[in-house]
């Protein structure tokens, strides 16, 4: 592959990042602040849950701002661009193969999502004020897993912004985005679903579940979580999946 | 070294239909049974074939639909032919597309710029794509702009730019890299003509340094004025080639006189046929009549005066001079603009 044009392309993207910097953060921050501000703060506080809650409630919301940053970052420019602005057509012609494109736009939104990973962690803290305890016992599992997750949302990204035509944008984020947070085990872990027996098991079809219990492996491993090897085995799959399902819709989107 | 082009039978069939109101309206429920699934399948290509030499400027010339710019998304690996194979210089451009890549330059039909960007950045960071030093890119940026008028927008998004400043900047993008075959996909559609003298010396200039240029368009004195040769293209197939010149002069007489007649009874038409300088008669229907010769004007009392003998009114006359637009209507019965 093309490391120079390759290079360019993210130099891109990068730029045009910075350029509406204040937007992209307003967008990966702004909604998960106001959950950690409703649940980890208003609700614990008041005294409707109790203040342990905090704790197991930030892994989940690591997870969610990666997720939809990563997936918005790849899958929103991708929609118009190959649709309607017609503007990736410059990059389709650049000398590089028509998969070393999508696979910046990947590595692009991987960025993204683990740039507001990094973001959303002290400010959930901040947020939640005190009570919070994290542990960083386990700080390589941590990157390998911040980036399973990211390459997570870049792919899921990827796909969604291959297959989805512009009309139906809006019912992307209802049908699909929505469903896969409220059931992807951020705001609780995976195990209080035992009660609702096939529930449990369906929502194992979900990969946000693997990366909000991911994160609690790591990050508050005394709360109850998957086990670590289903979780680490299931990210490798969704990433796999979700990935060479994406390029094969990139490239039957880029070529006519 | 200017290099050439070459296409051997290229076929393009489309089987799925373009997307239509009913497929994109969101999630539709059909309820019952739907019909038989009706079997879609546009030729756009069909056995196209063509030889573009080194250095030349070579015109695809045909109404919209004929297959041109099918043909240049074939020739530039945007678009995957279902049969057939095209050489950019050496290389085969389905099987060495980013070797190919390199060697090409394009212009859209449509201007696809980069929304994100300010017009320097489009053409600094295209150069980029193409491995340009940083210091290089700068400067070609700056000279692109200025030859093609662009300094006083240059660090502006391109929202505001009016058509033809986004034209303009779509070929300056396709220069950046210095291409040595250039594709131009109706590069003067929605151009002042002022613009598009402009537009034809950058052109002219460009193939001057060896570049190798192939355009499409269905205007008549753009190829005549650009191209050395012409490729006549109608249903996904060329049929004819050649010099504007050679081209104009194989219509039978050259001249085309087409008249529009109250009716057309045959002996009428032998009579025109037996005029002198009257090399073909053609009778489209509803009183058209269409006659090749080797003169104009010079027929038209002759003409008036057979009319009013037979007693036949004659609505319309017109006149053309030996043209492109002829041998297109000589080719295939349709003008270009039908």
């Amino acid at each position: 592959m093309n490391a120079k044009a390759f290079l360019a392309m993210l130099h891109r993207d990068a730029h045009v990042a910075r350029r509406n910097f204040v937007t992209l953060l307003l967008q990966t921050l702004f909604q998960p602040m106001l959950l950690v501000f409703v649940f980890g703060r208003i609700m614990t506080t008041s005294g409707l849950i109790t203040p342990q809650y905090k704790s197991m409630l930030l892994p989940g919301i690591i997870a969610l701002a990666m997720l939809l940053s990563g997936v918005w970052s790849v899958a929103m420019p991708l929609v118009s661009e190959f649709q309607f602005t017609k503007e990736i057509e410059d990059r389709l012609l650049a000398p590089i193969e028509i998969e070393g494109v999508a696979i910046e736009k990947v590595v692009a939104g991987m960025l993204q999502a683990l740039a507001a990973g990094a973001v959303v962690i002290p400010t959930a803290w901040l947020v939640m004020g005190r009570g919070v305890q994290l542990s960083f016992a386990a700080p390589i599992q941590f990157a390998v897993l911040a980036l399973l997750v990211a390459c997570l949302a870049a792919s899921v990204g990827l796909v969604l912004g291959t297959s989805v035509g512009q009309t139906q944008i809006g019912l992307m984020f209802s049908l699909v985005i929505a469903p896969m947070i409220f059931f992807g085990c951020a705001y609780y872990p995976w195990s209080s679903l035992a009660p609702f027996p096939l529930l449990q098991k369906v929502v194992l079809v979900n990969p946000m579940v693997y990366a909000s219990e991911g994160f609690r492996s790591t990050l508050v491993p005394r709360f109850p979580h998957l086990p670590k090897t289903a979780i680490f085995g299931a990210l490798f799959f969704f990433d796999a999946i979700f990935l060479a399902f994406g390029l094969r819709q990139f490239r039957r989107k880029a070529v006519g | 070294m200017a290099i050439g082009i070459r296409a051997e039978d290229l076929r393009k069939t489309y089987t799925s239909p373009p997307p239509t109101a009913a497929a994109t309206r969101g999630v539709g429920l059909r309820l019952g049974r739907r019909g038989p699934r009706q079997k879609y399948e546009v030729k756009a290509l069909d056995g196209l074939s063509l030889d573009v030499a080194p250095g030349e400027i070579f015109g695809l010339l045909g109404p919209n639909g004929a297959g041109k710019s099918t043909t240049v998304g074939v020739l530039t690996t945007r678009v995957r032919p279902t049969s057939g194979r095209a050489w950019i210089g050496s290389y085969d451009v389905w099987n060495d597309g980013v070797a190919v890549k390199r060697l090409i330059g394009v212009v859209p039909q449509r201007p696809n710029l980069d929304l994100a960007l300010t017009g320097r950045e489009i053409l600094t960071f295209h150069g980029a794509y193409f491995g340009v030093p940083a210091a290089e890119r700068a400067r070609r940026a700056q000279e692109l702009l200025e030859r093609f008028q662009l300094t006083d927008r240059a660090d502006q998004l391109t929202l505001g730019y009016s058509g033809g400043m986004l034209q303009r900047l779509s070929i300056a993008r396709a220069l950046m890299h210095e291409p040595q075959v250039l594709f131009l996909d109706e590069p003067s559609a929605g151009l002042d003509p002022q613009t598009r003298l402009l537009l034809w010396d950058l052109v002219r200039r460009d193939n001057e340094r060896g570049t190798t240029i192939l355009l499409t368009t269905h205007n008549m004195e753009e190829a005549d004025a650009l191209c050395s040769r012409v490729a006549i293209v109608d249903h996904g197939r060329v049929i004819a080639i050649g010099t504007p010149q050679e081209l104009k002069s194989s219509i039978p007489g050259g001249y085309l006189v087409r008249l529009h007649l109250a009716g057309a009874p045959p002996d009428l038409l032998a009579r025109f046929e037996s005029l002198p300088g009257v090399t073909e008669v053609r009778s489209p229907g509803n009183g058209g009549v269409d006659l090749y010769a080797d003169r104009g004007g010079a027929l038209v009392p002759e003409i008036a005066r057979l009319s009013s003998e037979a007693g036949v009114e004659i609505r319309d006359v017109r006149i053309s001079e030996p043209s492109l637009e002829n041998l297109f209507l000589h080719h295939t019965g349709r003008s270009l603009r039908d």
